[in-house]
């Protein structure tokens, strides 16, 4: 049984090829057309699932698309008429793209696979856009049986589900429905800080421990936000108050005017300073967001009495949340989806009609402590051949050498406060970077945040940097009480590792407390003492664990900083070229591809540009 | 041909004939659209639509 899965025309369009239960394959569209969250139909990603496993158009049984495009044109026709008149210049803006495009998906997508070689269609189904989520946690998670917890902006009607999976079975328990939505409250607030909606969510995320966390304000805010946007069920089932916001009708999130008078502030204009108001507003929504998780996590469990749960869909990438839903204990076993947001779509969509359209038997995987999405490395990797060529192209001076010495020569390289960028093996699916596209750093260096932010990244430099550890380690840095190979998680760093902090701290500007030295690991300790885990596990990433583990050799130290190898505005690179063009276009030091090495003063003369945004457009 | 079936078979599914109306009035829009060849860029509206 081979299934491909499809998500597409909305945000983060992806592909991913399951064969017999099992995930084959699994890529953006953004990584290889080298526009970010990209949308458009993912003809590369397709064609490289197929690719990778040598399998012809013919061999496939059935595509299936991640949602039902029907179902969400019924959705805003009868939101369009709730509404009326209100809406009609957004209504003017929508049903034209709807008439000339998305009522005839089925159409378009047959188009398109005709365009890549499916001489004839295979079946071709949809799947529900919260089904395609639950599925693509539930079925990789491993366990025979869980709750299900979905939860993002909307899909069809469901903003948030609840779902029980027991083997092939995936069973709806319960649904929140547009137009309340924790996922579109999430993206209203980062409208309103001056943030993109729909990607700039974890900025906000990244923003909330700036805010002073107990003050007068912060708790207004949040009093503000649950009397007069929320009103928030013990189910966890959220009702916004629709006269404060715009998203059903309107081509914002929420009236600016409305909102100021409520907050008493101003919206925050795009990369515009940020004050501590901004900070305290930010981390109220975060606290209301975790608020809405947990209660919506004890619901699942009271109607599931399940020990497992399985999260996914775009809220469930809020780490920070994630964090504080795992300390609870609620569940015994919880499994995240690394690919949570729409992307993921495609994955659980293939795998969904596996189980349950075709009935195929479930796979589990060997230990029961383990899942089925092999890392997260469902990608595209290169051969020597490919990376020669890439040396050749652009005349680039690089050295094959033993992968012992690279693991010796890059930990030497962190160690004197050098970057390195680094490429082994297959791409990591979903938004984090794992260990096989990746910048890395020395963790305890406290200049180089403020260099990897601005030198490299060319971000804003309040944006926190995340550690991979050594699993067997973890504990000597962190309070961890489950292993969190996907990042999705946020924990405190040991509070022997710990300084005391000034008296003032939450009165200092916002670089001045970033740039105090909270811990021994001062890059990857974020401003309230936590950091977002990587644990790196030999199974999956026998590389990325022998380098890290070079390097404690040398230093003592398991944890090195573990960033996405991309530039601000660009998809995370795929290719030894994409590697190789950053690598050129950035203060990156050293780069590895393979077992090649690549000093920064060896190479030539670099004129390339590259499509690094300027801080004003927004990303 | 199929598509229009689609949309006939999901209004008896959902049971939303009430919805026919509408859809038919806006398939004739859209035709006069594509007749006209008139464009239809994506608006910036976030992942509502």
């Amino acid at each position: 049984m081979k299934v491909l899965g499809i998500s597409a025309y909305y945000h983060d369009s992806a592909a991913a090829l399951t064969i017999n239960g099992l995930t084959i394959a699994a890529a953006q569209e953004e990584r290889f057309s080298r526009k970010k969250h990209d949308a458009s139909f993912p003809t590369n990603a397709i064609k490289y699932c197929l690719d990778h496993q040598a399998t012809s158009p013919h061999q496939i049984d059935a595509i299936v698309f991640y949602d039902k495009p029907l179902l969400k044109f019924e959705r805003l026709l009868e939101t369009y008429y709730s509404f009326a008149p209100k809406g009609l210049f957004s209504f003017q803006s929508a049903i034209p793209v709807w008439l000339k495009d998305k009522m005839f998906l089925k159409r378009q997508i047959k188009t398109e696979l005709k365009a890549i070689g499916f001489e004839k269609i295979p079946k071709l189904l949809f799947t529900e856009h919260h089904l395609s989520h639950a599925a693509s946690a539930f079925y990789p998670s491993g366990f025979k049986e869980a709750a299900i917890l979905t939860i993002d902006g909307v899909g069809e009607w469901a903003t948030a589900s609840i779902c029980y999976g027991n083997d092939r079975s995936i069973k709806v328990l319960k649904e929140l429905k547009f137009p309340h939505s924790l996922g579109l409250l999430y993206s209203a607030f980062t409208y309103f800080l001056g943030f993109k909606v729909n990607s700039g969510e974890y900025k906000l995320m990244g923003l909330a421990p700036y805010g002073k966390p107990v003050s007068t304000q912060v708790q207004l805010f949040e009093e503000i936000i649950l009397t007069e946007l929320v009103d928030l069920k013990e189910d966890g089932s959220i009702f916004l108050n629709q006269t404060y916001f715009t998203y059903t009708t309107g081509l914002r999130m929420v009236s600016d005017k409305q909102w100021q008078k409520l907050f008493n502030m101003s919206r925050r204009l795009p990369d515009t300073k940020i004050e501590l108001v901004h900070c305290n507003l930010a981390l109220a929504i975060q606290r209301v967001t975790e608020k809405v998780v947990q209660k919506m996590a004890v619901e699942a469990k009271k109607l599931t009495n399940s020990e497992n749960l399985c999260l996914a869909g775009g809220v469930a990438l809020n780490c920070v949340s994630n964090g504080k839903l795992l300390s609870k204990k609620l569940f015994k076993n919880v499994f995240i989806q690394p690919a949570a947001g729409d992307a993921g779509g495609a994955l659980g969509a293939a795998l969904a009609t596996e189980h349950i359209y075709f009935n195929q038997e479930r796979v589990y995987p060997k230990k029961s402590d383990k899942d089925l999405m092999f890392g997260a490395f469902l990608g595209p990797s290169f051969s020597e051949k490919e990376i020669l060529a890439m040396v050749n192209k652009y005349e680039a001076i690089g050295f094959k050498v033993s992968y012992h010495s690279i693991y010796k020569t890059v930990a030497e390289a962190l160690n004197s406060g050098l970057i390195v960028g680094w490429m082994q093996g297959r791409m990591e699916f979903g938004p984090r970077t794992l260990g096989c596209r990746s910048i890395l750093a020395d963790a305890r260096d406290p200049q180089i945040q403020k260099k990897l932010n601005l030198k490299i990244k060319n971000r804003e430099s309040f944006r926190p940097f995340a550690p991979s550890v050594l699993a067997e380690d973890a504990n000597k840095y962190f309070d961890l009480t489950s292993p969190s190979p996907y990042m999705l998680q946020t924990q405190p760093v040991l509070k022997e590792r710990c300084r005391k902090k000034p008296d003032n701290y939450y009165e200092q500007p916002i670089l001045d407390k970033l740039y105090f030295e909270r811990s021994d690991l001062p890059a990857i300790t974020h401003i309230d003492y936590s950091a977002r885990i990587q644990t790196v596990h030999k199974e999956t990433n026998e590389h990325y664990h022998n380098l890290i583990s070079a390097f404690k050799a040398l230093t003592g130290c398991s944890v090195v900083i573990n960033t996405s190898f991309n530039v601000r505005g660009e998809p995370i690179v795929c290719t030894p070229e994409d590697a190789y063009s950053c690598f050129m276009n950035t203060e990156i030091d050293l780069l590895v591809i393979g077992q090649y090495l690549f000093h920064k003063k060896d190479q030539p003369h670099w004129s390339r540009g590259s499509n690094i945004k300027s801080p004003s457009i927004l990303d | 041909m199929e598509s229009i079936k689609d949309i006939f078979n999901f209004l008896k599914e959902r049971k939303k004939w009430w919805l026919a109306p509408i859809i038919i009035t806006l398939l004739l829009l859209g035709l006069l659209l594509v007749l006209g060849g008139g464009s239809a860029a994506a608006p910036f509206i976030y992942s509502l639509f």
